[in-house]
């Protein structure tokens, strides 16, 4: 092999370059945001549905509430536990999560989404 | 849809009940008639919304409560720049809300008259036709309604509406000038817009469905009863149907086909 020691040099650095940042980042992985409840969503022991559908499923929940409130009319939901609801993100949802940059902005950003519902919704005041 | 024998019957019934109970001056929702039947039933069955606006009590202080009112309840916020205004319900002279009836002779006062102007709702809405992505539509019970969400602002539907009553978000609503609007968003019940999309009256939607009715109405009326008269066009003894058998009226631009529903008691 022809040149091998510089080969293998320029190998060696552009193989530990590449894996730099894994090395360097080992074990300093970001912790997952906890969830911070207000008083008032603690009160109410569950969301409209139980915590485990609402944690992977929210998202597909508030789009549809969107599609038939505003294309259909239709703006009360009967909860699985026969609870009713009025459809809304800004009355009802954030009535109890008022905390939104802890609620909702600590998870989204840690995730890496930008959902952009405040883009016109308005968000609840906080004291900060 | 998927649906069973009670769903079924909940609706049939829930429908007749509303074709029936047509009552003037009982044409909303009973108060709380809402909440106890009609939970998962669209509020949008059997109506056809229409208003009726008694042009001989409209004065400027009138209107002017009117837009107010309808801009405080659905966020509206003041631009200052009149070529991006953006207006639900606004006040308009003579010859530019009727062009084609200035006759040379009207009677005394209409010349300088002012008259109040919103959306037709019109029954065959080409706003609707032009769109190309269903953001703006004919609901069943006659509102021309918008999806905000769904508004990609190509603004085929201002071209199309003949009556001026859509305006386009040049820029953020929630940046309006501060000084404009010192208490901006008004109701922080109800989302603004954002950048980029059209929008319009919805003869307030969501207070209808409630069983309350536009906050235009409610302030007209609070200051001079009966100037706006709102109701449905469908039901022989609503209060509209009575005030139009009543009074003459003209509608804008009827000639054009597009059915509107706004009518103007002269």
């Amino acid at each position: 092999m022809y040149d091998g020691g510089k080969i293998i040099t320029g190998l060696v650095i552009g193989v530990g370059l590449l894996l730099f940042p894994v090395f360097y980042n080992a074990g300093k992985a970001a912790k997952a945001p906890e969830r911070v409840l207000t008083e008032k969503a603690k009160a109410a022991q569950q969301c409209v549905e139980p915590l485990s559908f609402m944690k992977t499923e929210h998202m597909k929940l508030l789009d549809e509430w969107r599609q038939q409130v505003v294309r259909d009319d239709v703006r009360y939901y009967t909860s699985a536990s026969g609870k009713v609801y009025y459809k809304g993100l800004q009355t009802t949802c954030m009535d109890c999560h008022s905390n939104k940059t802890k609620f909702c902005d600590q998870c989204h950003n840690y995730m890496g989404v930008a959902p952009y519902c405040w883009d016109c919704h308005i968000a609840p005041k906080e004291n900060q | 849809m998927a649906m069973d024998r009670r769903e079924f019957l909940k609706i049939a019934g829930l429908t007749a009940l509303l074709g029936v109970g047509g009552k003037a001056g009982f044409e909303l929702l009973a108060p709380g008639a809402v909440d106890a039947a009609v939970k998962d039933v669209p509020l949008t069955a059997g109506k056809k919304w229409g208003m009726a606006i008694d042009v001989r009590l409209l004065d400027d202080g009138v209107m002017e409560a009117c837009v107010e009112a309808c801009h405080i309840h659905n966020n509206v916020p003041h631009i200052g720049n009149p070529k991006e205004e953006i207006k639900w319900i606004w006040k308009e002279t003579y010859d530019h809300a009727f062009p084609g009836q200035e006759n040379e002779y009207l009677a005394e006062g209409f010349k300088e008259k002012h008259f109040l102007l919103l959306c037709n709702h019109c029954t065959n809405p080409p706003c609707c036709r032009v769109c190309p992505t269903k953001a703006t539509w004919k609901r069943e019970d006659g509102i021309v309604m918008m999806d905000m969400h769904r508004c990609i602002g190509c603004r085929f539907c201002m071209a199309a509406c003949p009556y001026g009553a859509r305006s386009f978000n040049w820029g953020d609503p929630q940046k309006a000038p501060k000084e404009l609007n010192p208490n901006f968003p008004t109701n922080r019940e109800f989302p603004t817009r954002s950048k980029g999309v059209v929008e319009k009256c919805t003869f307030c939607a969501e207070r209808l469905a409630k069983g309350q009715f536009p906050a235009c109405v409610e302030a007209g009326n609070k200051m001079k009863p009966g100037v706006l008269v709102f109701g449905d066009l469908d039901d022989l003894k609503s209060e509209v149907r009575t005030a139009l058998r009543k009074r003459y009226s003209i509608r804008r631009k009827p000639e054009l086909g597009t059915g509107p529903n706004i009518y103007y008691m002269i």
